[in-house]
């Protein structure tokens, strides 16, 4: 899932300086699941601004709203009762970045703010930990590295082995890491497969990833 | 030979080759790079040109290279895979030949989390494994990675790093085989401050048929003091000094440490010119080029070299 994370409430208080009437719209997705931008924490979002600017002399009326995903048209519009009819002069999007871009693109005369950082694509370690498993390159090879992805999980995309800064099986970059090629070496021993790391790797085609400019995927047999 | 340069005709010869490490200072003052590389003629046969070593910014490897070739020196130009994708690598590649250099280092660079500016962006396009085959590449048949075939590309001694320190000992010597075949023609180890410990590496290098393959050069780093020694023992990963040397450096007063450091690296060059597999050594001064004439008179490499 996309994991995110709130921005400092003094951000926020920044971003929302001279508007008094605005919407906090959460999202029922990857960001409720990660506890960034469920109900719960935009209702505990909306609370913490109101007391703030409170505290400024200055206060604020947020109401919130949830929709079922942020990164669909279609629940999207459900904002439009709301945001053309209610008078708010911005709206906060507690989502990962496609939706408040969704939102501007929709809205044309109200501001638009994130609420959130969004941090990568992961998946939960323990209760409150998150960490990162693909940078979507577009094109997966982790079958080659048994199973494990070392494009996102070594801190240099390396893929013939660790770097010097590989110590005890850590990270010399993020010491709390693991050595992803530690990871990877231990794995490929238990599976018979050492030899396949022997093999020298192409320079990897990036043109599926970012640099080959804004990416879509097209599903003919989908598209009406 | 290959690529013509000085330091691949020695090492082919058999002869015991002595390479320095030159960290360029920022700075545009052509001035201030000779004076610091004076330390380095006549005592060494080539001198590796850092790429903004450490993540930290200094003048381009390439044209220090150059303004050393111009005094007289060989130089080794080393590019990191960290700053630059494959079009600017094979770029500098090209304009480093026309320019009269002949070997190349490469490595995938210090993250830049360790430098003076860790907000960058980096690259790492490819990696250091893959930089090496891309040089040899252009060496061999004048053919850039994106297929295409360059007129009188130049040729290149090609080298890479290797870590005989790192945990499993048998991921490093896959890693050692994996830079030569990709066609790394010489090879520079991290700092040596536990020969015993490069010894075995040394020795599993040879069992798997690496050492006829490639020239081995083992860094070392004459050590200021025991509070140098320690702190690279504990913050330098990867990197271990010996019991040995930490009991010799702490048993003289500090104001001689930095002599007995010294004399230590000297003793360690002397032991590793004997040991076999070890075709030369790579100095590392850490910005402290001064104290080179001195570490190669007192290791005995300047007569031995005048014999030969």
């Amino acid at each position: 899932m996309i994991i995110a994370e709130r921005k400092p409430i003094k951000e926020l208080l920044d971003m929302l300086a001279g508007h008094d009437r605005v919407f906090l719209v959460g999202c029922k997705g990857c960001v409720t699941v990660c506890n960034a931008g469920g109900v719960r924490e935009v209702g505990v979002l909306a609370s913490a601004l109101r007391i703030a600017r409170r505290r400024q002399g200055r206060p604020i009326e947020i109401d919130e709203m949830t929709l079922d995903r942020q990164c669909e048209p279609e629940f999207i519009s459900w904002l439009e009762e709301p945001l053309r009819e209610k008078g708010y002069t911005a709206v906060m999007s507690a989502a990962c970045s496609v939706g408040p871009q969704y939102i501007a693109e929709r809205f044309d005369r109200i501001a638009v703010m994130p609420a959130l950082n969004t941090k990568f694509i992961g998946g939960t370690l323990e209760h409150g930990v998150w960490a990162e498993f693909c940078r979507a390159c577009g094109n997966c090879g982790i079958h080659n590295f048994g199973g494990l992805c070392p494009i996102t999980r070594c801190s240099k995309g390396l893929l013939h082995g660790p770097c010097a800064g590989s110590s005890g099986g850590k990270c010399e970059v993020r010491p709390e890491v693991d050595c992803i090629w530690h990871l990877i070496y231990t794995r490929m021993k238990n599976l018979g497969q050492v030899e396949k790391l022997k093999a020298l790797k192409p320079a990897k085609d990036w043109s599926g990833y970012w640099s080959g400019g804004v990416r879509r995927v097209v599903r003919e047999d989908l598209t009406l | 030979m290959k690529a013509g340069s000085n330091l691949e005709g020695l090492l082919r010869s058999g002869q015991f080759a002595i390479t320095a490490e030159f960290v360029p200072p920022a700075t545009g003052d052509r001035g201030l790079i000779e004076r610091q590389a004076r330390y380095f003629k006549g005592h060494v046969d080539a001198v590796s040109v850092a790429d903004n070593m450490g993540a930290v910014v200094g003048a381009a490897s390439w044209a220090v290279s150059r303004a050393l070739l111009d005094l007289g020196l060989e130089p080794i130009m080393s590019l990191v895979t960290r700053d630059r994708n494959r079009i600017a690598l094979q770029s500098d590649l090209l304009g480093a030949s026309l320019l009269g250099i002949r070997n190349v280092f490469c490595t995938t660079g210090d993250h830049q989390k360790f430098g003076d500016h860790p907000e960058a962006l980096n690259v790492y396009d490819i990696d250091s494994v893959q930089l090496v085959n891309a040089v040899r590449g252009l060496s061999d048949s004048g053919k850039l990675l994106g297929g295409a075939v360059c007129d009188k590309a130049g040729s290149f001694f090609v080298g890479a790093a290797a870590n005989p320190f790192g945990d499993p000992a048998d991921l490093m010597i896959l890693r050692l085989g994996q830079k030569v075949r990709a066609g790394a023609d010489f090879i520079q180890s991290q700092p040596v401050f536990d020969p015993e410990k490069f010894g075995h590496w040394v020795q599993l290098a040879r069992e798997e048929g690496l050492i006829e393959k490639c020239f081995i050069l083992a860094t070392v780093m004459p050590l200021r003091s025991a509070r140098e020694a320690r702190a690279i023992h504990e913050k330098r990963r990867g990197v271990e000094v010996s019991q040995d040397i930490m009991t010799r450096l702490g048993g003289v007063p500090e104001p001689e440490q930095a002599r007995e450091g010294l004399r230590i690296c000297a003793e360690q060059i002397q032991a590793l010119k004997e040991m076999k597999g070890v075709r030369g050594v790579h100095i590392m001064s850490a910005g402290r080029e001064e104290v080179i004439p001195e570490l190669i008179k007192e290791s005995g490499l300047e007569t031995a070299r005048a014999k030969d």
